[in-house]
């Protein structure tokens, strides 16, 4: 009599799933040489490291650097400017995203529509690097456009680069411009999925455009808005490093609203070699990752089980 | 075919009852969506008109959406001196690599992880996805790679960490969910081993996946500059396109910052235009190729979207 799955034991499991278990060998390896490897070297958070002792030669101290980075404010500020950051791009990107979805669905000319996705979706296809060098040629002091137009005005020169201040906007304006074709796709596809009985019911009912986007459209689209801003909620800690690492680059001046926790890790590490300081601040920010990720989840599997991560 | 045919009725038929609000919304639409088009278009007008205007008429009026007198000056000297050919074959080498080794992985891992008859799948899974959740740090990280590995001012420390991420595993999942469990039976009925199975039966079957799955592994590689600024130093003569482009940008800021007191040798620092012809020459390709791939991004996308 043939043995039930559950009743096989370990080695019998594994003799009879060998082939697939060698099908996903390459990429259980990957993940251990690249992302569980590196766990142990967490240590060095909690050391005074140097160079001849290694991670874990070096004198242990506790939680001093996390006191220092706390203490001195550093900790404090980066977080606060990687979290209002993501809140604005989340929050704008998001309603940008069904705004324009819902404004292409109302298009009929086939054409536009093709030629007008291809083109908001091109600045999502560039490298990060470029993106820097666009945005430079837009504003820096010398040769920028804006600076180009605003001198053929007869109007003063515009100096971005020195004004810490205005980089709020111009990041999100930034963000928005490379994310926005990309995230409108998920919205778009969802409306192209409301039933069309639906819509044309409420048509031959005499509903105008306002009303349809109001009392079919936007409703339908409620479950997947909320999906989409949970789960950028969960990854709120998390900076866009190459956005900003390319277009504020090693620019000290701009660093006070600039400045988030990806940006000073890389710094730490790259240039100071402060392996110890930069690793403080990354555990700190996986923990709190981890912490929101958790929730979020919780809250989701709550709302809508179907569509919880784990 | 039939189905077209009902949306066109549907739209003749809306025609005829456009109302005065939907011709609102819809010439709204038509202004914001062409407005906002030409924000994302000009950026790029910009750089290529700059590459093809002389160095004089950039330091006299600025960058320009229209190059005021056509020169191939910079391009020539962008091949004169060559250095970005090296780029170009290495940035290729590297995709060509890294997508197939990449996507092999990936489309094994993915199939054998939606198989309901392998005990370990929960396990596995939740192995590859618990990385996304916590990880050590970019420092850790870091020392493993240069400390443990050895891996500093080597190809390879580009070339692995890009193969895969859990993202793109779960995507391969979501797409080979879609794939009948009765075909997996059919060729364990007809005596196949589980490799066999995979290749000749769920391979062919996976085409639009291995395109999207393909052409994001092939992105991120063509894009690659952040691993080549952790683990490629001036040791290293040959660097990938995109990082390439980054030391030519920011070598004019590093020498401008060390201006005070030393001599520098203006012909060090690349001219504008000369920039502007590496830019194009880097992402040329990329913008000619993705209006036939979009179609494969928007499925990836959207089959990503649910659970990702």
């Amino acid at each position: 009599m043939k043995k039930r799955k559950s009743d096989l034991t370990f080695f019998q499991k594994v003799k009879r799933s060998r082939t697939l278990l060698l099908m996903c060998l390459p990429a259980v390896v990957f993940f251990f040489a690249f992302n569980y490897m590196p766990l142990p070297g967490i240590w060095v958070a909690f050391v005074k490291y140097n160079y001849r002792d290694g991670i874990f030669g070096s004198k242990f101290i506790g939680l001093q650097n996390f006191e220092f980075l706390a203490q001195s404010g550093k900790l404090l500020s980066l977080t606060k400017n990687t979290i209002l950051y993501n809140l604005a791009f989340i929050l704008l990107g998001n309603f940008l995203a069904v705004f324009v979805a819902i404004l292409l669905n109302e298009m009929r000319s086939k054409w536009f529509k093709k030629v007008s996705q291809t083109l908001m979706f091109l600045p999502y296809f560039i490298s990060q690097v470029l993106v820097g060098i666009l945005v430079f040629n837009l504003l820096n002091y010398d040769t920028g456009f804006v600076n180009g137009i605003l001198t053929s005005l007869g109007l003063e020169r515009w100096q971005p680069y020195s004004d810490p201040n205005v980089w709020p906007v111009l990041l999100v304006i930034i963000y928005l411009w490379q994310q926005t074709g990309y995230n409108s796709v998920v919205y778009f596809a969802a409306i192209m999925g409301i039933d069309g009985e639906m819509m044309e019911a409420a048509k031959v009912d005499g509903a105008n455009g306002f009303q349809r986007i109001r009392y079919i459209i936007l409703p339908s689209l409620k479950p997947t808005i909320v999906i989409l801003l949970l789960f950028a909620l969960g990854g709120i800690v998390k900076g866009n490093f190459g956005l900003f690492y390319n277009i504020v680059g090693t620019n000290p001046i701009l660093y006070n609203t600039t400045d988030i926790i990806e940006t000073y890790v890389y710094r730490a590490t790259m240039t100071d070699f402060n392996f110890s300081t930069a690793s403080a601040v990354g555990l700190y920010q996986s923990i709190i990752g981890f912490v929101i990720v958790m929730t979020v989840n919780w809250v989701v599997k709550k709302i809508e089980p179907d569509y919880s991560l784990f | 075919m039939a189905k077209n045919k009902d949306m066109d009725l549907m739209e003749s038929g809306a025609k005829v009852k456009l109302g005065t609000s939907d011709k609102i919304i819809r010439g709204f639409g038509y202004v914001f969506v062409t407005l906002y088009c030409v924000c994302c278009v000009i950026p790029f007008l910009i750089i290529v008109s700059s590459s093809f205007t002389s160095e004089s008429v950039i330091r006299a009026e600025g960058v320009q959406i229209i190059p005021k007198d056509i020169t191939l000056e910079a391009y020539n000297m962008v091949c004169k001196s060559g250095g970005i050919w090296w780029s170009y074959l290495l940035t290729i080498c590297l995709t060509l690599f890294g997508t197939l080794i990449g996507l092999s992985i990936i489309a094994m891992t993915g199939y054998a992880l939606q198989r309901k008859d392998f005990p370990f799948r929960n396990a596995i899974s939740f192995y590859i996805y618990f990385t996304s959740l916590f990880s050590a740090g970019l420092a850790p990280y870091y020392l493993l790679m240069v400390q443990t590995y050895h891996l500093k001012d080597n190809y390879l420390a580009v070339l692995l960490p890009l193969l895969m991420s859990s993202w793109l595993i779960i995507l391969m999942k979501n797409f080979v969910k879609a794939i009948p469990h009765e075909i997996t039976e059919s060729g364990k009925i007809d005596g196949a081993g589980d490799f066999k199975i995979f290749t000749a039966l769920i391979l062919p079957m996976l085409k639009p996946a291995l395109a999207t799955i393909g052409l994001f592994l092939a992105l991120g590689y063509w894009n690659e500059w952040y691993q080549s600024s952790l683990f490629l130093s001036s040791k290293v003569a040959v660097k990938p396109l995109q990082y390439t482009l980054y030391e030519i940008v920011n070598k004019t800021d590093a020498l401008k910052n060390s201006v005070a007191g030393q001599f520098i040798n203006l012909a060090d620092i690349p001219q504008e235009s000369v920039k502007m012809a590496n830019a194009v020459l880097a992402t040329g390709p990329i913008v000619l190729l993705y209006p036939f791939v979009q179609k494969y991004f928007i499925s990836g996308i959207t089959v990503g979207a649910v659970k990702g």
